[in-house]
Protein backbone atom coordinates (compact mmCIF):
# COMPACT_ATOMS: atom_id res chain seq x y z
CA UNK A 1 0.00 0.00 0.00
CA UNK A 2 1.57 3.28 -0.98
CA UNK A 3 -0.52 6.37 -1.36
CA UNK A 4 2.76 7.76 -3.31
CA UNK A 5 3.37 7.55 -7.08
CA UNK A 6 6.71 6.32 -6.91
CA UNK A 7 8.82 3.29 -4.82
CA UNK A 8 11.96 4.64 -3.51
CA UNK A 9 14.10 7.67 -3.78
CA UNK A 10 17.24 6.01 -5.05
CA UNK A 11 16.20 5.21 -8.62
CA UNK A 12 16.69 7.35 -11.35
CA UNK A 13 15.73 11.03 -10.12
CA UNK A 14 14.59 11.67 -13.82
CA UNK A 15 11.70 9.44 -13.40
CA UNK A 16 9.93 11.27 -10.01
CA UNK A 17 7.58 13.60 -11.34
CA UNK A 18 4.86 14.61 -8.71
CA UNK A 19 5.73 13.53 -5.15
CA UNK A 20 1.98 14.92 -3.88
CA UNK A 21 -0.30 11.70 -2.67
CA UNK A 22 -3.09 10.28 -4.57
CA UNK A 23 -2.00 11.78 -7.93
CA UNK A 24 -4.70 11.72 -10.59
CA UNK A 25 -6.45 12.52 -8.04
CA UNK A 26 -6.41 16.02 -8.72
CA UNK A 27 -9.90 16.94 -10.52
CA UNK A 28 -11.38 15.26 -7.22
CA UNK A 29 -9.57 17.23 -4.90
CA UNK A 30 -10.58 20.90 -7.12
CA UNK A 31 -14.10 20.04 -6.93
CA UNK A 32 -13.80 19.40 -3.19
CA UNK A 33 -11.58 23.32 -3.39
CA UNK A 34 -14.43 24.78 -5.40
CA UNK A 35 -16.74 23.51 -2.85
CA UNK A 36 -15.01 24.63 0.05
CA UNK A 37 -14.33 27.76 -1.17
CA UNK A 38 -18.15 28.52 -2.88
CA UNK A 39 -19.57 27.16 0.46
CA UNK A 40 -17.18 29.41 3.02
CA UNK A 41 -18.55 32.39 1.02
CA UNK A 42 -22.21 31.25 1.54
CA UNK A 43 -21.81 30.57 5.04
CA UNK A 44 -19.82 33.83 5.89
CA UNK A 45 -22.67 35.79 4.70
CA UNK A 46 -25.04 34.28 5.95
CA UNK A 47 -23.18 34.42 9.26
CA UNK A 48 -22.14 38.10 8.69
CA UNK A 49 -26.50 38.92 7.85
CA UNK A 50 -27.60 37.42 10.85
CA UNK A 51 -25.16 38.90 13.16
CA UNK A 52 -25.56 42.98 11.61
CA UNK A 53 -29.43 42.05 11.43
CA UNK A 54 -29.05 41.16 15.54
CA UNK A 55 -27.07 44.45 16.20
CA UNK A 56 -29.33 46.43 14.41
CA UNK A 57 -32.46 45.36 16.06
CA UNK A 58 -30.84 45.31 19.44
CA UNK A 59 -29.19 48.91 19.21
CA UNK A 60 -32.81 50.03 18.26
CA UNK A 61 -34.44 49.62 21.65
CA UNK A 62 -34.82 52.52 22.99
CA UNK A 63 -31.66 53.82 24.99
CA UNK A 64 -29.34 51.07 23.31
CA UNK A 65 -27.80 53.41 20.37
CA UNK A 66 -26.80 56.17 22.33
CA UNK A 67 -25.33 53.55 25.06
CA UNK A 68 -23.30 52.07 22.74
CA UNK A 69 -21.87 55.73 20.72
CA UNK A 70 -21.14 56.67 24.28
CA UNK A 71 -18.81 53.55 24.64
CA UNK A 72 -20.95 52.43 27.65
CA UNK A 73 -20.87 49.24 26.71
CA UNK A 74 -17.38 47.39 25.15
CA UNK A 75 -15.67 44.30 25.27
CA UNK A 76 -12.92 45.60 26.14
CA UNK A 77 -15.03 46.71 29.73
CA UNK A 78 -15.93 43.49 30.60
CA UNK B 1 18.27 20.99 -15.73
CA UNK B 2 20.11 19.62 -18.87
CA UNK B 3 23.31 21.32 -17.90
CA UNK B 4 25.10 22.77 -14.46
CA UNK B 5 24.77 25.98 -15.70
CA UNK B 6 20.85 25.71 -16.49
CA UNK B 7 20.38 24.29 -13.71
CA UNK B 8 21.81 26.44 -10.95
CA UNK B 9 19.71 29.08 -13.29
CA UNK B 10 16.70 27.65 -12.39
CA UNK B 11 16.92 26.68 -9.22
CA UNK B 12 18.94 30.70 -8.27
CA UNK B 13 15.38 31.80 -10.19
CA UNK B 14 13.31 29.14 -7.75
CA UNK B 15 15.04 30.87 -5.03
CA UNK B 16 14.87 34.82 -5.93
CA UNK B 17 11.36 34.92 -6.68
CA UNK B 18 10.44 32.79 -3.10
CA UNK B 19 12.43 35.44 -1.31
CA UNK B 20 10.38 38.18 -3.06
CA UNK B 21 7.26 36.79 -1.72
CA UNK B 22 8.86 36.87 1.49
CA UNK B 23 9.51 40.66 0.84
CA UNK B 24 6.06 40.65 -0.41
CA UNK B 25 4.16 39.94 2.15
CA UNK B 26 5.13 42.94 4.17
CA UNK B 27 2.99 44.82 1.48
CA UNK B 28 0.12 42.79 3.30
CA UNK B 29 1.54 43.55 6.86
CA UNK B 30 1.88 47.24 6.38
CA UNK B 31 -1.79 47.67 4.55
CA UNK B 32 -3.05 45.50 7.69
CA UNK B 33 -1.41 47.78 10.01
CA UNK B 34 -2.01 51.39 8.11
CA UNK B 35 -5.62 50.36 7.94
CA UNK B 36 -6.32 50.00 11.16
CA UNK B 37 -4.56 52.69 12.50
CA UNK B 38 -7.16 54.78 9.89
CA UNK B 39 -9.86 53.02 11.26
CA UNK B 40 -11.60 54.37 14.54
CA UNK B 41 -11.03 52.39 17.66
CA UNK B 42 -14.65 51.08 16.87
CA UNK B 43 -13.97 49.39 14.12
CA UNK B 44 -10.67 48.38 14.46
CA UNK B 45 -10.97 44.83 14.60
CA UNK B 46 -13.34 44.16 12.03
CA UNK B 47 -10.93 46.42 9.84
CA UNK B 48 -8.53 44.32 10.21
CA UNK B 49 -9.90 40.87 9.50
CA UNK B 50 -11.94 42.51 6.36
CA UNK B 51 -7.90 43.10 4.99
CA UNK B 52 -6.12 39.81 6.63
CA UNK B 53 -9.12 37.55 4.83
CA UNK B 54 -7.73 38.49 1.75
CA UNK B 55 -5.61 36.13 2.03
CA UNK B 56 -7.16 33.09 2.11
CA UNK B 57 -10.28 33.79 -0.14
CA UNK B 58 -8.03 35.26 -3.04
CA UNK B 59 -5.62 32.30 -2.03
CA UNK B 60 -7.72 29.78 -2.95
CA UNK B 61 -9.45 31.58 -5.84
CA UNK B 62 -6.12 32.76 -7.37
CA UNK B 63 -4.87 28.97 -7.68
CA UNK B 64 -8.49 28.15 -8.48
CA UNK B 65 -8.31 30.18 -12.05
CA UNK B 66 -6.17 33.30 -11.01
CA UNK B 67 -3.14 32.34 -12.19
CA UNK B 68 -4.61 30.75 -15.43
CA UNK B 69 -6.14 33.86 -16.88
CA UNK B 70 -2.52 35.13 -16.66
CA UNK B 71 -1.12 32.86 -19.64
CA UNK B 72 -4.48 31.81 -21.23
CA UNK B 73 -5.83 35.39 -21.91
CA UNK B 74 -3.23 36.89 -23.31
CA UNK B 75 -4.93 37.09 -26.96
CA UNK B 76 -7.70 39.22 -25.08
CA UNK B 77 -9.38 36.33 -26.32
CA UNK B 78 -10.46 37.53 -29.62
CA UNK B 79 -8.08 40.64 -29.95
CA UNK B 80 -4.91 39.01 -31.61
CA UNK B 81 -5.87 35.13 -31.16
CA UNK B 82 -7.86 32.51 -29.18
CA UNK B 83 -7.60 31.54 -25.40
CA UNK B 84 -3.68 30.31 -25.03
CA UNK B 85 -3.37 26.78 -23.76
CA UNK B 86 -1.37 26.97 -20.70
CA UNK B 87 -1.67 23.35 -18.77
CA UNK B 88 0.97 24.26 -15.85
CA UNK B 89 -1.63 26.82 -14.57
CA UNK B 90 -4.80 24.14 -14.83
CA UNK B 91 -5.46 24.05 -10.95
CA UNK B 92 -5.86 20.03 -11.67
CA UNK B 93 -2.81 20.08 -13.27
CA UNK B 94 0.40 17.51 -12.09
CA UNK B 95 2.30 21.06 -12.12
CA UNK B 96 0.15 23.30 -9.68
CA UNK B 97 1.84 20.88 -7.08
CA UNK B 98 5.34 19.33 -5.59
CA UNK B 99 6.92 18.47 -8.04
CA UNK B 100 10.36 17.11 -8.97
CA UNK B 101 10.79 17.71 -12.45
CA UNK B 102 10.85 14.35 -13.96
CA UNK B 103 8.72 12.45 -16.49
CA UNK B 104 5.15 13.54 -15.94
CA UNK B 105 2.18 10.85 -14.86
CA UNK B 106 0.13 12.36 -17.05
CA UNK B 107 0.10 12.26 -21.20
CA UNK B 108 -1.28 16.37 -21.14
CA UNK B 109 2.08 17.37 -20.67
CA UNK B 110 5.68 16.64 -21.61
CA UNK B 111 9.19 16.23 -19.98
CA UNK B 112 9.91 19.84 -21.06
CA UNK B 113 7.03 21.07 -19.55
CA UNK B 114 7.92 19.59 -16.33
CA UNK B 115 11.85 20.66 -16.32
CA UNK B 116 10.32 24.04 -16.79
CA UNK B 117 7.77 24.64 -14.39
CA UNK B 118 8.15 22.07 -11.55
CA UNK B 119 10.70 24.47 -9.53
CA UNK B 120 9.34 27.71 -11.06
CA UNK B 121 5.50 27.31 -11.02
CA UNK B 122 4.67 27.55 -7.34
CA UNK B 123 6.83 30.95 -6.55
CA UNK B 124 5.61 32.43 -10.24
CA UNK B 125 2.12 31.57 -8.85
CA UNK B 126 2.87 33.10 -5.45
CA UNK B 127 4.53 36.65 -6.77
CA UNK B 128 1.53 36.81 -8.47
CA UNK B 129 -0.57 35.90 -5.82
CA UNK B 130 0.82 38.89 -3.75
CA UNK B 131 0.17 41.39 -6.35
CA UNK B 132 -3.46 39.80 -6.22
CA UNK B 133 -3.48 40.67 -2.56
CA UNK B 134 -2.44 44.36 -2.88
CA UNK B 135 -5.03 45.18 -5.61
CA UNK B 136 -7.91 44.19 -2.69
CA UNK B 137 -5.66 45.38 -0.01
CA UNK B 138 -5.70 48.80 -2.04
CA UNK B 139 -9.54 48.88 -1.94
CA UNK B 140 -9.78 47.56 1.31
CA UNK B 141 -8.55 50.69 2.89
CA UNK B 142 -10.68 53.66 1.07
CA UNK B 143 -13.68 51.29 2.15
CA UNK B 144 -13.36 50.87 5.70
CA UNK B 145 -16.27 51.42 8.66
CA UNK B 146 -19.35 50.71 6.44
CA UNK B 147 -18.41 47.92 4.08
CA UNK B 148 -20.19 44.44 4.77
CA UNK B 149 -16.84 42.31 5.31
CA UNK B 150 -18.50 39.46 2.59
CA UNK B 151 -19.62 42.23 -0.01
CA UNK B 152 -15.89 43.16 0.06
CA UNK B 153 -14.43 39.86 0.01
CA UNK B 154 -16.61 39.27 -3.31
CA UNK B 155 -14.98 42.50 -4.69
CA UNK B 156 -11.74 41.00 -3.64
CA UNK B 157 -12.55 37.95 -5.17
CA UNK B 158 -13.40 40.13 -8.60
CA UNK B 159 -10.26 42.28 -8.60
CA UNK B 160 -7.43 39.82 -7.20
CA UNK B 161 -8.20 36.83 -9.59
CA UNK B 162 -9.97 37.65 -12.31
CA UNK B 163 -9.80 41.73 -13.35
CA UNK B 164 -6.40 42.87 -12.12
CA UNK B 165 -4.69 39.42 -13.23
CA UNK B 166 -6.48 39.37 -17.12
CA UNK B 167 -4.94 43.57 -17.62
CA UNK B 168 -1.29 41.18 -16.61
CA UNK B 169 -1.93 39.21 -19.22
CA UNK B 170 -3.33 41.83 -21.87
CA UNK B 171 -0.58 44.65 -20.77
CA UNK B 172 2.37 42.96 -18.52
CA UNK B 173 2.83 39.75 -20.71
CA UNK B 174 5.92 39.58 -22.92
CA UNK B 175 3.00 38.65 -25.68
CA UNK B 176 -0.26 40.33 -24.02
CA UNK B 177 -2.20 41.92 -26.98
CA UNK B 178 -1.64 45.79 -25.44
CA UNK B 179 1.95 45.30 -26.30
CA UNK B 180 1.71 43.48 -29.56
CA UNK B 181 -1.15 46.43 -30.60
CA UNK B 182 -0.76 49.22 -28.57
CA UNK B 183 3.24 49.14 -27.65
CA UNK B 184 1.96 49.38 -23.71
CA UNK B 185 4.72 49.46 -21.56
CA UNK B 186 4.17 49.51 -17.73
CA UNK B 187 7.52 47.65 -16.50
CA UNK B 188 6.24 48.48 -12.80
CA UNK B 189 3.07 47.98 -12.85
CA UNK B 190 1.63 51.77 -12.41
CA UNK B 191 -0.95 50.69 -14.43
CA UNK B 192 -1.63 47.29 -13.48
CA UNK B 193 -1.40 47.09 -10.43
CA UNK B 194 -2.68 50.93 -9.06
CA UNK B 195 -4.67 52.07 -11.77
CA UNK B 196 -6.84 49.28 -11.93
CA UNK B 197 -6.89 48.94 -8.19
CA UNK B 198 -8.13 52.88 -8.09
CA UNK B 199 -10.49 52.46 -10.59
CA UNK B 200 -12.35 49.91 -8.90
CA UNK B 201 -12.09 51.91 -5.27
CA UNK B 202 -13.44 54.34 -7.06
CA UNK B 203 -16.69 52.40 -8.48
CA UNK B 204 -17.35 50.54 -5.22
CA UNK B 205 -17.03 54.38 -3.25
CA UNK B 206 -19.41 55.70 -5.11
CA UNK B 207 -21.95 52.65 -4.88
CA UNK B 208 -21.08 52.51 -1.02
CA UNK B 209 -21.86 56.35 -0.34
CA UNK B 210 -19.57 58.54 2.42
CA UNK B 211 -19.28 57.83 6.12
CA UNK B 212 -22.28 58.89 8.30
CA UNK B 213 -21.20 62.51 9.31
CA UNK B 214 -18.38 62.98 6.59
CA UNK B 215 -20.10 65.85 5.04
CA UNK B 216 -21.75 68.37 6.22
CA UNK B 217 -25.23 69.24 5.42
CA UNK B 218 -23.66 72.15 2.99
CA UNK B 219 -21.65 69.50 1.37
CA UNK B 220 -18.33 70.33 2.62
CA UNK B 221 -16.00 67.31 3.84
CA UNK B 222 -15.31 66.96 7.50
CA UNK B 223 -11.25 65.35 8.07
CA UNK B 224 -11.95 62.12 10.60
CA UNK B 225 -8.13 62.53 10.75
CA UNK B 226 -6.59 58.87 11.17
CA UNK B 227 -6.67 57.12 14.87
CA UNK B 228 -3.22 56.33 15.35
CA UNK B 229 -1.02 58.23 13.24
CA UNK B 230 2.00 56.01 14.30
CA UNK B 231 0.26 52.65 13.28
CA UNK B 232 -0.45 54.90 10.29
CA UNK B 233 3.61 55.54 9.12
CA UNK B 234 4.59 52.24 9.91
CA UNK B 235 2.54 50.62 8.08
CA UNK B 236 3.67 53.05 4.74
CA UNK B 237 7.09 51.97 6.09
CA UNK B 238 5.95 48.48 5.83
CA UNK B 239 4.91 48.86 2.58
CA UNK B 240 7.69 50.73 1.37
CA UNK B 241 9.90 48.22 2.35
CA UNK B 242 7.85 45.07 1.03
CA UNK B 243 7.32 46.99 -2.52
CA UNK B 244 11.46 46.39 -3.00
CA UNK B 245 10.21 42.92 -3.29
CA UNK B 246 7.46 44.26 -5.31
CA UNK B 247 9.93 45.63 -7.88
CA UNK B 248 12.06 42.46 -7.66
CA UNK B 249 9.70 40.19 -8.57
CA UNK B 250 8.61 42.53 -11.82
CA UNK B 251 11.83 41.40 -13.18
CA UNK B 252 13.59 37.89 -14.63
CA UNK B 253 16.72 37.56 -12.67
CA UNK B 254 19.10 36.09 -15.27
CA UNK B 255 18.27 35.35 -18.97
CA UNK B 256 20.00 35.46 -22.76
CA UNK B 257 18.95 38.60 -23.97
CA UNK B 258 21.73 38.47 -27.14
CA UNK B 259 19.24 37.73 -30.02
CA UNK B 260 21.28 35.93 -32.26
CA UNK B 261 24.73 34.69 -31.66
CA UNK B 262 26.40 34.53 -28.71
CA UNK B 263 25.40 34.98 -24.81
CA UNK B 264 24.76 37.40 -22.51
CA UNK B 265 22.91 37.24 -19.27
CA UNK B 266 21.31 40.22 -18.08
CA UNK B 267 18.20 40.67 -15.55
CA UNK B 268 14.82 41.69 -18.09
CA UNK B 269 11.74 43.22 -17.00
CA UNK B 270 8.75 41.34 -17.72
CA UNK B 271 8.72 41.91 -21.02
CA UNK B 272 12.18 40.53 -21.45
CA UNK B 273 13.50 43.61 -22.13
CA UNK B 274 17.30 44.35 -20.51
CA UNK B 275 17.42 46.46 -17.38
CA UNK B 276 19.45 45.86 -13.92
CA UNK B 277 18.43 45.99 -10.44
CA UNK B 278 20.72 48.98 -9.92
CA UNK B 279 18.84 51.00 -12.49
CA UNK B 280 15.39 50.16 -11.00
CA UNK B 281 16.98 50.76 -7.33
CA UNK B 282 18.51 54.31 -8.56
CA UNK B 283 15.18 55.35 -9.65
CA UNK B 284 12.68 53.55 -6.71
CA UNK B 285 14.54 55.86 -4.81
CA UNK B 286 14.45 58.87 -6.54
CA UNK B 287 11.02 58.45 -7.38
CA UNK B 288 10.35 57.97 -3.71
CA UNK B 289 12.18 61.28 -3.03
CA UNK B 290 10.02 63.26 -4.87
CA UNK B 291 7.15 61.97 -3.91
CA UNK B 292 7.98 62.88 -0.31
CA UNK B 293 9.45 65.64 -1.22
CA UNK B 294 6.06 67.43 -3.40
CA UNK B 295 3.82 65.97 -0.61
CA UNK B 296 5.19 67.40 2.16
CA UNK B 297 5.07 70.36 0.71
CA UNK B 298 1.75 70.01 -0.49
CA UNK B 299 0.51 68.85 2.93
CA UNK B 300 2.52 70.93 5.04
CA UNK B 301 4.42 68.55 6.53
CA UNK B 302 1.13 66.05 7.07
CA UNK B 303 2.99 62.85 8.16
CA UNK B 304 -0.11 61.12 7.16
CA UNK B 305 -0.20 62.40 3.46
CA UNK B 306 3.57 62.92 3.04
CA UNK B 307 4.00 58.95 3.70
CA UNK B 308 1.00 58.65 1.07
CA UNK B 309 2.90 60.94 -1.27
CA UNK B 310 6.25 58.70 -1.24
CA UNK B 311 3.95 55.85 -2.10
CA UNK B 312 2.63 57.45 -4.82
CA UNK B 313 5.59 58.70 -6.65
CA UNK B 314 7.40 55.53 -6.65
CA UNK B 315 3.97 54.65 -8.34
CA UNK B 316 3.74 57.40 -10.56
CA UNK B 317 7.69 56.68 -11.77
CA UNK B 318 7.10 52.48 -11.72
CA UNK B 319 5.52 52.14 -15.34
CA UNK B 320 9.25 53.41 -17.11
CA UNK B 321 11.14 52.96 -14.42
CA UNK B 322 13.01 50.46 -15.85
CA UNK B 323 14.66 53.10 -18.42
CA UNK B 324 14.23 56.65 -16.82
CA UNK B 325 16.68 58.77 -15.57
CA UNK B 326 16.80 59.13 -11.61
CA UNK B 327 16.35 62.63 -11.91
CA UNK B 328 13.20 62.17 -14.42
CA UNK B 329 12.23 59.39 -11.87
CA UNK B 330 12.59 61.93 -9.36
CA UNK B 331 10.22 64.76 -11.01
CA UNK B 332 7.55 62.40 -11.96
CA UNK B 333 7.47 61.42 -8.90
CA UNK B 334 7.19 65.17 -7.25
CA UNK B 335 5.00 66.43 -10.00
CA UNK B 336 2.36 63.53 -10.30
CA UNK B 337 2.04 63.74 -6.43
CA UNK B 338 1.57 67.18 -6.69
CA UNK B 339 -1.46 67.13 -9.12
CA UNK B 340 -2.88 63.54 -7.12
CA UNK B 341 -3.03 65.69 -3.67
CA UNK B 342 -5.35 68.65 -5.81
CA UNK B 343 -7.16 66.29 -7.10
CA UNK B 344 -8.03 64.24 -4.27
CA UNK B 345 -9.64 67.07 -2.42
CA UNK B 346 -11.11 68.48 -5.39
CA UNK B 347 -12.85 65.41 -6.49
CA UNK B 348 -14.14 64.41 -2.58
CA UNK B 349 -15.72 67.75 -2.76
CA UNK B 350 -17.28 68.21 -5.81
CA UNK B 351 -18.48 64.17 -6.03
CA UNK B 352 -18.86 63.73 -2.67
CA UNK B 353 -16.62 60.45 -2.63
CA UNK B 354 -14.90 59.33 1.03
CA UNK B 355 -11.89 57.97 0.76
CA UNK B 356 -10.86 57.19 4.37
CA UNK B 357 -7.21 56.64 3.05
CA UNK B 358 -6.84 58.28 -0.57
CA UNK B 359 -6.55 55.11 -2.54
CA UNK B 360 -8.43 56.33 -5.01
CA UNK B 361 -5.39 59.04 -5.54
CA UNK B 362 -2.32 57.73 -4.45
CA UNK B 363 -3.03 54.29 -6.44
CA UNK B 364 -5.58 55.28 -9.29
CA UNK B 365 -4.69 58.90 -10.14
CA UNK B 366 -0.85 58.07 -10.13
CA UNK B 367 -0.79 54.82 -11.84
CA UNK B 368 -3.29 56.39 -14.23
CA UNK B 369 -0.58 59.60 -14.47
CA UNK B 370 2.68 57.30 -14.72
CA UNK B 371 1.54 55.41 -17.15
CA UNK B 372 0.64 58.25 -19.29
CA UNK B 373 3.97 59.69 -18.88
CA UNK B 374 5.57 56.85 -19.42
CA UNK B 375 4.47 57.18 -23.04
CA UNK B 376 5.80 60.63 -23.03
CA UNK B 377 9.07 60.18 -21.59
CA UNK B 378 9.74 56.67 -23.76
CA UNK B 379 8.28 57.69 -26.71
CA UNK B 380 9.89 55.89 -29.82
CA UNK B 381 11.62 53.27 -27.44
CA UNK B 382 10.95 49.86 -28.64
CA UNK B 383 8.15 48.20 -26.81
CA UNK B 384 9.84 44.54 -26.60
CA UNK B 385 12.77 42.94 -27.77
CA UNK B 386 11.66 41.87 -31.16
CA UNK B 387 14.40 39.75 -32.63
CA UNK B 388 15.03 38.34 -29.26
CA UNK B 389 10.98 37.18 -28.80
CA UNK B 390 11.54 36.02 -32.71
CA UNK B 391 8.43 38.40 -34.18
CA UNK B 392 7.91 38.29 -37.82
CA UNK B 393 7.13 41.79 -37.66
CA UNK B 394 8.43 44.31 -35.17
CA UNK B 395 5.53 45.06 -32.59
CA UNK B 396 4.63 49.05 -32.28
CA UNK B 397 6.86 51.45 -30.32
CA UNK B 398 5.87 53.14 -26.93
CA UNK B 399 3.48 56.25 -27.87
CA UNK B 400 1.65 58.95 -25.82
CA UNK B 401 -1.50 57.87 -27.28
CA UNK B 402 -0.42 53.65 -27.00
CA UNK B 403 0.24 54.22 -23.25
CA UNK B 404 -2.77 56.19 -22.89
CA UNK B 405 -5.43 54.19 -24.14
CA UNK B 406 -3.30 51.51 -21.90
CA UNK B 407 -3.92 53.49 -18.87
CA UNK B 408 -7.73 54.11 -20.12
CA UNK B 409 -8.23 50.20 -20.12
CA UNK B 410 -6.69 50.03 -16.76
CA UNK B 411 -8.51 52.88 -14.65
CA UNK B 412 -11.52 52.36 -16.78
CA UNK B 413 -12.48 49.57 -18.63
CA UNK B 414 -10.81 46.72 -16.14
CA UNK B 415 -10.97 48.89 -12.87
CA UNK B 416 -13.90 51.06 -12.58
CA UNK B 417 -16.46 49.16 -14.81
CA UNK B 418 -16.63 45.77 -13.14
CA UNK B 419 -16.17 47.42 -9.86
CA UNK B 420 -19.26 49.54 -10.16
CA UNK B 421 -21.34 46.51 -11.61
CA UNK B 422 -20.34 43.82 -8.66
CA UNK B 423 -20.72 46.85 -6.27
CA UNK B 424 -24.38 47.90 -7.63
CA UNK B 425 -25.49 44.31 -7.56
CA UNK B 426 -24.61 43.90 -3.99
CA UNK B 427 -25.98 47.20 -2.83
CA UNK B 428 -29.15 46.37 -4.56
CA UNK B 429 -29.26 43.18 -2.94
CA UNK B 430 -28.62 44.92 0.40
CA UNK B 431 -25.32 43.15 1.04
CA UNK B 432 -23.22 46.02 0.22
CA UNK B 433 -22.98 48.73 3.44
CA UNK B 434 -23.94 47.65 7.25
CA UNK B 435 -26.93 48.88 8.96
CA UNK B 436 -26.67 52.78 10.33
CA UNK B 437 -27.07 51.49 13.40
CA UNK B 438 -24.15 49.45 13.64
CA UNK B 439 -22.36 51.91 11.81
CA UNK B 440 -23.05 54.38 14.59
CA UNK B 441 -22.48 52.46 17.17
CA UNK B 442 -19.08 50.99 15.37
CA UNK B 443 -18.11 47.57 13.97
CA UNK B 444 -16.76 45.88 16.93
CA UNK B 445 -19.43 46.53 18.78
CA UNK B 446 -21.29 43.55 17.78
CA UNK B 447 -23.28 41.30 20.21
CA UNK B 448 -24.18 44.46 21.64
CA UNK B 449 -27.48 42.79 23.13
CA UNK B 450 -25.15 40.15 24.74
CA UNK B 451 -22.81 42.12 25.67
CA UNK B 452 -24.76 45.10 27.70
CA UNK B 453 -26.67 41.96 29.14
CA UNK B 454 -23.83 40.71 30.73
CA UNK B 455 -22.10 44.06 31.44
CA UNK B 456 -25.60 44.72 33.82
CA UNK B 457 -24.90 41.26 35.53
CA UNK B 458 -21.49 41.83 36.20
CA UNK B 459 -21.60 44.94 37.65
CA UNK B 460 -24.37 43.68 39.95
CA UNK B 461 -21.82 40.98 40.82
CA UNK B 462 -19.06 43.69 41.34
CA UNK B 463 -21.59 45.43 43.76
CA UNK B 464 -22.93 42.75 46.17
CA UNK B 465 -19.06 41.20 46.50
CA UNK B 466 -18.01 44.98 47.52
CA UNK B 467 -20.93 44.71 50.29
CA UNK B 468 -20.02 41.53 51.43
CA UNK B 469 -17.67 40.84 54.07
CA UNK B 470 -14.48 41.17 53.67
CA UNK B 471 -12.74 36.55 54.59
Amino acid sequence: MSTGNFDNWDGNVLDIGPIYPFVGYEGLMVILCIVFWVGWHVIQMRMENAELDAEARALKQPGNLAKAVHDEHTPERM
Amino acid sequence: MGTEFGALNVIFTEFYYWVTVVMMFLIHVGFCTYEVGVSRRKNHMKTLMKNAMVIPVVGVTFYLFGWWFYSAMVNGPGITGGIVTARFAEPWNELMGAHLGGKPAGSDITEADTALWARLNGVFWAAFLLFSWTTASIVSGSIIERVRSGAFWLIAVMLGSVTWIIDAAWGWHPAGWMVQILGYHDAYASGVVHAIAGGTCLAVLINLGPRIGKFRPDGTPRNIPPQNPWLVCIGLFLIYTGFWGFYAACNIPIFDIQAGDGVFYSATNIYLQATTLSAITFNFIMALCGGLMAAYVMSKGDPYWTFSGGLAGVIAASAGNDLYHPIQAMFVGAIVVAVIYKLHFWVERRFKIDDAVGAVAVHGYAGFLGVCVAGVLLWGYPSSPDALLGHAEPWPQITPWGNFAGAVIMFWVLGFIPGYALSWILKHFGLLRIPREVELAGLDHTGFATVAREDDEMRAVLAREAQAPAE
